[in-house]
């Protein structure tokens, strides 16, 4: 059986091995970067309703004070990044190229870093809604790149039980090394984070997951991890997609997440890194999100990065501050799953783990397109077992619906590992992102 | 300069790729061959490289001609058709007369590849096509081997080499029996065990001091250039595994019931097409499966089918039809060895299977 299994490529999981180009700043400890001139807060920069601005242009802000409420349950409220006066409430460029209403906030020159807003608040006699109550309240979303209220997580349909919450440090996207650094420095934030979370959801265990290339940071969580046995640290094979939520479920848990099912399916949460060590931070003083860690780095930075950096700076600010030079092209996010933004006029928000500078050389003009040649690269790299193959040949033909129906594309959640392996140059990814797209059109005009 | 230049590049997610390329793959390919190709020529002459030439031309130059007639970009930059010629030229008998080889080469890329779609579209390997196709038009021609380190190879042609288009060819076995140096006869080991029941040397076949065609009899160079190939991850390892293996357990098998009759399982191995077949024509990846379960059962289908034909069947060798009848059988092999997706559900998993079945 095992010899079956392993001649078929499932006695692993499924994934590729990529350049990790992590070696740039994955030592660098984490830096503040000062306040841009101006600030520009999205009022929707997570998943979910936008936020509801609560103050008017003029008005004066301390840095930490919210500036927009929560526009329902699955929603989350703003908080102001630097203490100043509100310039105006106007449009703003986003990451997916459209303009969405922001707060302009002009930081008063010489305003402190120190946070002057928030009340401590004993966390322990709180009861689990009260708690995801206050969770809500410090506008904690995803920090992984998904932007998810993580409140709402918390809150589990009736009849839900969650057993284990996994903590997620795989961090496996190349190039950002924001959540390892975190775990290096923030280690006993991370872990109260995590108790933090159990108790919310009532899970008895917690297993953090951090891939073997960061040796430093597993040491550093074992260690703070010491006093609490309910939760393990557990090293993972480096290999990409691994920090994807269904593969690392997987592999910690040899649980799949059924079909068109989310984790809590089978009794398990979720969360990144990163966004637990922001709520062990800010929870008990009943504080605001207000700045993340970013990953600054690519061939196009001079000075790469771990930048601590409020939330609404202008990215072309905080790269003068790294340093750019021959800019090609710039992605939010990692390599394999971040989007290229087409204007630096784009603010930070909650979601972006990291700004990647491309030269013109890693660029490296356009690759010729050839027809696929069955070389089954991307079936071997698939890590939830897809055809890429054939879904784009299907593809090519517009065969949208049976691609559906007959070969999973819904299951398809995007890590680009066949498209970064097919030597034809096909771009499958970006196949399967229409497919989907016209599915839908298609089913909304049904 | 500081500030970033306002104009950035958009594209899609991923941002990075594999240095891995079809037109790496495919030069790769091309180098492994070489060997072989030089190989044969010192075994046969400049016979065989004067075929190999042409068998090379002659694919390159229908590819390049099938795509100016229908208005394309002329494909022949990617080397495939290059690699069709080459695998052509090592699977005809070293004397195989030019003008026949140049029909081959016009059948490979033009019916065999070009009909379907060109690279990445042909259901069979183009070059097995081609023989086939031989092998139906010119059966006298593609049997009349020549023995392997003739005198005069580098002096003179085979006199096959040079027949005159749709003339009656000379016979070969006096030339032969006057340029042999020992016991080498111009019949394949495999004709020779088939039908006389002589069994060749294994260390000869291993080193393909024998007659047969131009590149299928040295095993071992074989094995060295296929494995490197497989060690650069250009070609699909399962495949030569699988099929060599089937083909070593059939033969044992066949072996144990008469031993007089059967040969051993190395011998199997060893003789006919079988090594470049599963190294080099199997392996095209066009014409298998993807699914890593469709690979194994293609693999040993092949090897099962060659061992079959060879000692049930007619004909000596039989390596060519089972690789097409491999080929022709992967697209149902790959629809039925659909791989289980993460998470899939039992009742949807099942749904799919019944549409199958009707």
């Amino acid at each position: 059986m095992h010899l079956m299994s392993w001649l078929n490529g499932k006695g692993s999981t499924r994934g590729v091995h990529i350049p990790e180009f992590k070696e740039a700043t994955c030592h660098l400890p984490i830096r503040r970067l000062p306040f841009a001139p101006i600030l520009i807060v999205p009022l929707s920069q997570h998943a979910g309703a936008p936020a509801v601005s609560i103050v008017h242009e003029g008005q004066e802000v301390v840095r930490g004070e919210p500036i927009a409420k929560a526009g329902g349950f699955v929603s989350v409220p703003m908080h102001a990044p630097a203490t100043g006066r509100i310039e105006i409430i106007a449009l703003a460029p986003s990451a997916r190229g459209d303009r969405t209403p922001a707060i302009y906030l002009k930081p008063y020159p010489g305003a402190s870093q120190e946070i002057l807003y928030g009340a401590p608040q004993d966390i322990d006699r709180m009861t689990k809604d009260e708690i995801i109550a206050a969770i809500q309240d410090t506008g904690v979303v995803g920090l992984g790149g998904a932007a998810f209220p993580t409140h709402v997580k918390m809150k589990l349909p009736e009849g839900k039980t969650v057993d284990t919450v996994v903590v997620n440090g795989c961090e496996c996207e190349p190039y950002l090394t924001t959540d390892h650094r975190v775990m290096v420095e923030q280690p006993s934030q991370v872990l109260y984070g995590t108790r933090i979370a159990m108790r919310a959801i009532g899970a008895a265990k917690a297993i953090v997951g951090v891939e073997d290339n960061k040796p430093d940071a597993i040491e550093a969580l074992r260690k703070a991890a010491g006093p609490f046995p309910e939760i393990a640290v557990q090293s993972v094979v480096t290999k990409y997609p691994q920090g994807a939520e269904k593969i690392l479920i997987k592999t910690l848990l040899g649980r799949e997440v059924p079909s068109g099912g989310l984790p809590s399916d089978i009794g398990i949460s979720v969360f990144n890194v990163a966004t637990l060590a922001q709520i062990g931070d800010l929870l008990p003083r009943h504080q605001g999100l207000i700045e993340r860690v970013v990953t600054i780095t690519g061939p196009g930075v001079a000075k790469p990065g771990n930048y601590l950096t409020a939330l609404g700076t202008p990215l072309r600010w905080a790269l003068e501050q790294a340093g750019c030079r021959d800019v090609a092209s710039v992605i939010l996010g990692g390599p394999m799953m971040g989007p290229a933004i087409s204007s630096l006029d784009v603010p930070l928000t909650k979601g972006v783990t990291g700004i990647l500078v491309l030269t013109p050389s890693d660029l490296n003009g356009h690759r010729k397109i050839y027809p696929c040649i069955k070389c089954a690269a991307c079936v071997e790299a698939c890590p939830i077992h897809l055809n890429p193959s054939r879904l784009g040949l299907l593809a090519r033909k517009e065969r949208y619906e049976e691609m559906e129906t007959e070969f999973h594309l819904n299951d398809c959640f995007e890590c680009g590992s066949c498209s970064y392996v097919c030597p034809a140059n096909i771009p499958l990814v970006q196949f399967f992102r229409v497919s989907k797209q016209m599915n839908r059109e298609r089913k909304a005009r049904a | 300069m500081n500030t970033p230049p306002p104009v950035i590049e958009l594209r899609t997610s991923p941002h990075l790729h594999t240095p891995r390329s079809v037109e790496g793959i495919m030069r790769n390919v091309v180098y492994a061959l070489l060997p072989i190709c030089a190989y044969a020529i010192w075994l046969f002459g400049i016979s065989s490289f004067v075929l190999l030439g042409m068998t090379t031309a002659a694919c390159v130059f229908t590819e390049h001609w099938v795509c100016r007639m229908s208005g394309r970009e002329s494909s022949i930059g990617d080397l495939s058709a290059a690699i069709t010629g080459l695998l052509l030229g090592l699977i005809l008998p070293p004397g195989f007369p030019l003008w026949m080889a140049a029909v081959g080469g016009f059948i490979a890329i033009g019916p065999g590849k070009m009909l379907f779609g060109g690279l990445g579209f042909n259901v069979f390997n183009p070059a097995l096509v081609a023989r086939a196709f031989l092998q139906a038009a010119f059966p006298v021609a593609i049997t009349a081997y020549t023995p392997a380190l003739a005198l005069h190879r580098f002096m003179e042609l085979i006199p096959s080499t040079l027949a005159v288009p749709l003339m009656k060819a000379q016979p070969l076995v006096a030339w032969s029996n006057s340029v042999r140096v020992d016991a080498f006869s111009g019949a394949t080991p495999l004709m020779m065990q088939k039908f006389d029941h002589i069994s060749t040397s294994l260390w000869l076949l291993f080193t393909g001091q024998r007659a047969g065609s131009a590149g299928e009899t040295p095993a071992l160079l074989i094995l060295v250039c296929g494995g490197y190939l497989i060690a650069r991850k250009m070609m699909d390892w399962r495949v030569p595994v699988a099929m060599l293996g089937s083909a070593g357990i059939m033969g044992e098998v066949f072996h144990v019931i008469d031993p007089v009759l059967y040969p051993s399982p190395l011998f199997v191995l060893l003789s006919g097409g079988l090594m470049l077949g599963a190294m080099f024509m199997a392996t095209d990846p066009v014409a298998s499966p993807v699914t890593p379960r469709g690979i194994w059962i293609y693999g040993s289908l092949m090897g099962t089918i060659t061992v079959l034909i060879r000692s049930l069947g007619g004909l000596a060798e039989g390596v060519m039809y089972a690789i097409l009848l491999g080929n022709a059988v992967s697209p149902l092999i790959d629809n039925l060895t659909q791989p289980k997706t993460y998470g899939a559900r039992k009742k949807e998993g099942a749904a799919p299977k019944k549409e199958v079945g009707a």
